[in-house]
């Protein structure tokens, strides 16, 4: 391996905690080009120990970046946390913002593998090819917020752990930079389970780039693209608002998940847009490092300097919990922040705390709620802690939990989008929206628009999307740009920062292989057809009609065909699993 | 899926894009809406990519002289230099043979790609959720072509470097255009003052724009005010199919509903807060945007980035041409064209489109937007005498 890479540092750090170990690691160029980077690289990494249980020593828990970070690239200051899920038992993977990747790589790194256990709470801390593992006795058990006070000096990267992970919450989250989480799939605790409260990162070096006249062109293309994006840099779109601001649409689309997925229209939704928010704590704008859209939106008249909730908070927090209270949102947000809490989950949990329970109004109690969860400190809170789908079983009711592998679902109702029920199914990681991210054609009409009551096609547009953002989380750039851009301009981008000649198809192959991937690491798990499926809600109940838009319960039959069809066009056998043939096609074996 | 494809197919003839086009939608089959002997060429094409939708065509004519010209003059890529290129396509790679190899070659970077063989030229474009965006990308090649072709034919004309083909290619596709239409459409009237009267409005406004040739479908905008709120056409949609695709935003920005509505949204609002106008209908009609490009200052500091920094006051007739680029950035049309609207029919976007507005309704933003493509066009020919 050449020591002169571009794009690439060509450098891995491997730390042993058990051992108090490290040592630097080169991978092959052609595992950088079969896997790019992020969770591509992640996963590669992940699947020769994906079988052991998510809490085993020798589990990695591995940090990686791509090759477009730290360079020109738009939206390119993202990274992937990875390992084995202790909600779901599949693989977790959550992409982050904040300076993280960027800390990291100009650091010298493309990733970090973390595995071991140390005897006491301890916290890594990088300073370009200075690693140390240093004491965190005295941090444990401290929130995030005053973690941050501490530490976080907006020049370097802090990532932390708060309560939630440290007390066992199946769904707690990881805490960028203060205004970043990796929120899903209980990455915390697997920090947690290594005894890794903090991990703090500072850069100095530069991003060697191949073509940087190259790059630039490629970033004006995408730049330009952006901007034609209402979505993205219109005046109600993400720049100006925040995830937010698909809030109203999703109401006037008759999907927004409400009182647990029974209904899917909110009455009160009008008066909790993002309007609403925007009057009434002036958010200014924050984002990503390296990102010109900046959807990251920070309280600044009443409680500021506090992250704004993104668009699945204020939804679940509201339609979803039957509550109408703008400023418990803004506290929910806040508290599942400081104590490191996935707020997805966290308020599907609780509503469906509140179907089980049948207690109507549970909006008083929301906040004690989530406290008594992350300090465990209630039979209840413990209880639900471990997350929905373990909570109705304890209370034999499997119904009330609105998930798929485990994955409480995000503000979406699928019933409203028929890509979207494939998508939430299908998902590698459990009911996700982020995989095939089916919203944008469905809803948002990008590229083009597909009729959303319908399954034609679908399953081929889900193949090729979860390829394609596989790719995206690999190189790693941010999924919102692609609502305007495409992997087109941005496959330029990544061979002028790499010098490896590729074009869209060639990385939508790669994609095909990185996701691939993690359906065979799921499979090893004992993961199949039967848990690529949606609650029974949703094949056997309405949604609420109205607006001229009727929400009917989705064709159980015309689903099940058309999760057929995608197993064809993925390679999968009837019942999801891997084809050797494929595997070895990919070369995957 | 069949529906998507019968569908597309329709839209590709009655468009005048081609007269036999082969369209294919592709789940776990394929479907095709008929059967030719490119088909197996095409699958396997389709079969090394990651794409859901193909459209392979001859261009129906004057797009298919213009581009035998064009591939003969540029044999390996071909770099138009309107708005929809530039945002959109980038530019128009060139392949001499029909086979699954350089096609898929090409295919593989590129939205498109221009096959010359046999003295005749295809094109073959593709999608990844839908034949429509292939029908798009067909389309703005076309769009593309068709202005690049005109402006260069003036601009040599002016160097006087016109040579024997260009000018045989130039009267044969002249000889196919249609003659220019004068008569207008009586549209509904206004001033409007409910809802679904604003929304018909919309729709049949649309419609006419694309059947009178002023926008290819899916391009271009239209929105109406009624009182404090804009109704206006959602972001990628059809002209032509505006029922159901037409957003409500308020003017004072109260709700998002609008996230999905038209890019230039921002470019009405101020409009409509500058003016007294309730109507706004926006096309791409193609000789405003050729001879908004054909300038003769030579030494100019800006060459080269005319779209976003031309700083000349340049007009056709009464008609101001502004820079800008699509959208919100700060080189977006947003900020240019609202000036330039005030007090006028219209505006000219450099190498992009035509910006028309009406006081009461739709009706005069349509004559508008008809008198100055045909204005432009007579001046075009003017300028080639
Ligand atoms: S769009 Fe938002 S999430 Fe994406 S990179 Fe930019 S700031 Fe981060
Ligand atoms: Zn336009």
């Amino acid at each position: 391996m050449s020591s002169q890479k571009n794009g690439w540092t060509g450098k891995v750090l491997y730390i042993d905690l058990s051992a108090s170990m490290i040592k630097v690691v080169h991978p092959e160029d052609e595992v950088y080009r079969k896997f790019i980077g992020g969770k591509g690289l992640a996963g590669y990494f992940l699947r020769p120990h994906v079988t052991l249980p998510w809490d085993h020593t020798e589990m990695p828990l591995l940090i990686f970046t791509g090759p477009l970070v730290g360079t020109a690239a738009p939206t390119s200051g993202r990274s992937t946390v990875m390992s084995r899920s202790p909600l779901t038992g599949t693989i977790a993977d959550t992409s982050v913002g904040g300076r993280l990747g960027f800390e990291l790589k100009r650091a010298g790194w493309d990733g970090i593998i973390i595995t071991g256990k140390s005897e006491f709470p301890c916290g890594i801390e990088i300073n370009d090819d200075k690693v140390k593992i240093g004491d965190a006795s005295k941090q444990w058990g401290r929130d995030t917020s005053s973690f941050f006070e501490e530490f976080y000096d907006g020049k370097c990267s802090v990532s932390v752990i708060g309560p939630a992970a440290e007390n066992g919450v199946a769904f707690s989250s990881l805490i960028v930079d203060r205004h970043h989480a990796a929120g899903r799939m209980g990455i915390g605790l697997c920090f947690a389970a290594k005894h890794l409260k903090y991990l703090i990162v500072n850069g100095s070096g530069k991003v060697a780039v191949h073509d940087t006249e190259k790059l630039k062109a490629a970033r004006e293309e995408i730049v330009r693209l952006t901007n034609a994006s209402p979505i993205l840099m219109g005046q109600h779109g993400f720049s100006c608002f925040g995830t937010g601001s698909i809030y109203d649409l999703m109401d006037s689309r008759r999907m927004m998940p409400t009182d647990n997925f029974t209904k899917t229209h909110f009455e009160r939704a009008a008066e909790l847009n993002a309007n609403a928010y925007k009057e009434k704590y002036s958010p200014g704008k924050h984002g990503c490092m390296g990102c010109h859209i900046r959807c990251k939106k920070i309280a600044r008249s009443k409680m500021a300097g506090v992250s704004m909730p993104e668009f699945e908070t204020m939804s679940h927090f509201t339609a979803l919990v039957g509550n109408t209270d703008m400023d418990l949102v803004m506290q929910a947000n806040k508290l599942c922040n400081r104590y490191g809490m996935d707020t997805i989950s966290a308020a599907a949990t609780l509503a469906c705390y509140r179907e089980v329970s049948g207690r109507r109004d549970i909006a008083g109690d929301v906040l004690d709620l989530l406290e008594q969860i992350a300090t465990a400190s209630s039979e209840l809170g413990r209880e639900l802690g471990r997350g929905s789908v373990s909570y109705c079983k304890l209370k034999k009711n499997k119904s009330a939990s609105m998930s798929v592998k485990g994955l409480e679902l995000p503000a979406y109702d699928p019933r409203g989008a028929y890509g979207m029920s494939l998508a939430y199914a299908l998902s590698t990681r459990g009911g996700c929206h982020l995989r095939a991210y089916p919203v944008s054609h469905e809803i948002l009409r990008k590229p083009v628009a597909t009729d959303r009551f319908s399954f034609s096609g679908k399953a081929r547009i889900i193949k090729i999307a979860e390829d394609q953002n596989a790719v995206i989380d690999s190189l790693t750039a941010c999924k919102f740009i692609f609502f305007a851009a495409g992997l087109e301009e941005y496959a330029k981008a990544y061979t002028a920062a790499t010098g490896v000649a590729s074009s869209a198809q060639d990385l939508l192959k790669v994609g095909e292989r990185i996701y691939y991937n993690e359906r065979i690491m799921n499979a090893l798990n004992g993961f199949s057809a039967k848990d690529d499926d949606l609650p029974r809600r949703f094949f056997e109940e309405s949604g609420s009609s109205g607006n001229s838009i009727e929400i009917r319960p989705i064709d159980r039959h015309a689903f099940l065909e058309a999760r057929a069809r995608y197993y064809r066009i993925r390679g999968l056998d009837k019942n999801g699993l891997p084809d050797p043939q494929k595997v070895e096609e990919l070369g995957l074996t | 899926m069949k529906q998507l494809v019968d569908k597309y197919t329709d839209k590709m003839i009655k468009g005048g894009l081609a007269e036999a086009p082969l369209v294919c939608g592709l789940d776990d089959e394929m479907t095709w809406n008929r059967q030719a002997p490119e088909v197996p060429i095409l699958e396997a094409v389709m079969q090394g990519m990651n794409i859901n939708s193909l459209i392979c065509a001859e261009p129906a004519e004057p797009y298919q002289s213009i581009l035998v010209y064009l591939t003969e003059r540029y044999p390996e890529v071909i770099t138009p230099g309107d708005c929809e290129t530039r945002t959109f396509l980038h530019d128009l790679p060139v392949g001499h043979e029909f086979s699954a190899k350089v096609i898929g070659s090409h295919l593989l970077y590129r939205k498109s790609v221009v096959i010359k063989a046999d003295g005749k030229v295809k094109i073959v474009t593709f999608g990844t959720v839908s034949p429509e965006q292939a029908f798009v990308t067909f389309s703005s090649v076309c769009f593309a072509g068709f202005v690049l072709f005109f402006a260069d034919f003036l601009a040599d004309f002016k160097n006087g470097t016109v040579s024997e083909t260009q000018r045989r290619a130039f009267d044969r596709a002249v000889s196919h255009l249609d003659e220019p239409r004068t008569d207008c459409p009586e549209l509904l009237c206004g001033p409007f003052h409910r809802e679904a009267e604003a929304y018909e409005a919309i729709i049949e406004a649309g419609r006419h724009t694309v059947e009178y040739g002023l926008v290819d479908s899916y391009f271009g905008n239209i929105s109406y005010r009624l009182g404090e709120t804009i109704y206006i056409s959602q972001t990628g949609s059809s002209l032509d199919e505006l029922a159901g695709c037409i957003d409500p935003c308020p003017l004072d920005g109260s709700s998002c509903a609008g996230v999905t509505a038209s890019s230039e949204l921002v470019a009405h609002n101020e409009i409509f807060l500058r003016t007294d106008n309730r109507a706004i209908l926006h096309g791409h009609p193609k000789f405003a945007v050729i001879l908004s490009m054909d300038c003769d200052r030579k030494e100019c500091p800006n060459k080269k980035r005319c779209h976003i920094k031309c700083s000349e006051e340049r007009t056709i007739g009464d008609i101001p041409i502004v820079p800008g680029e699509v959208g919100t950035g700060t080189t977006g049309l947003c900020h240019t064209l609202p000036p330039a609207v005030k007090g006028r029919r219209g505006a000219i976007v450099w190498g992009h489109g035509l910006f028309t507005v009406g006081r009461e309704d739709f009706n005069l933003a349509f004559q508008h937007l008809l008198d100055i493509e045909n204005m432009c066009r007579e001046e075009y020919f003017k300028r080639v005498k």
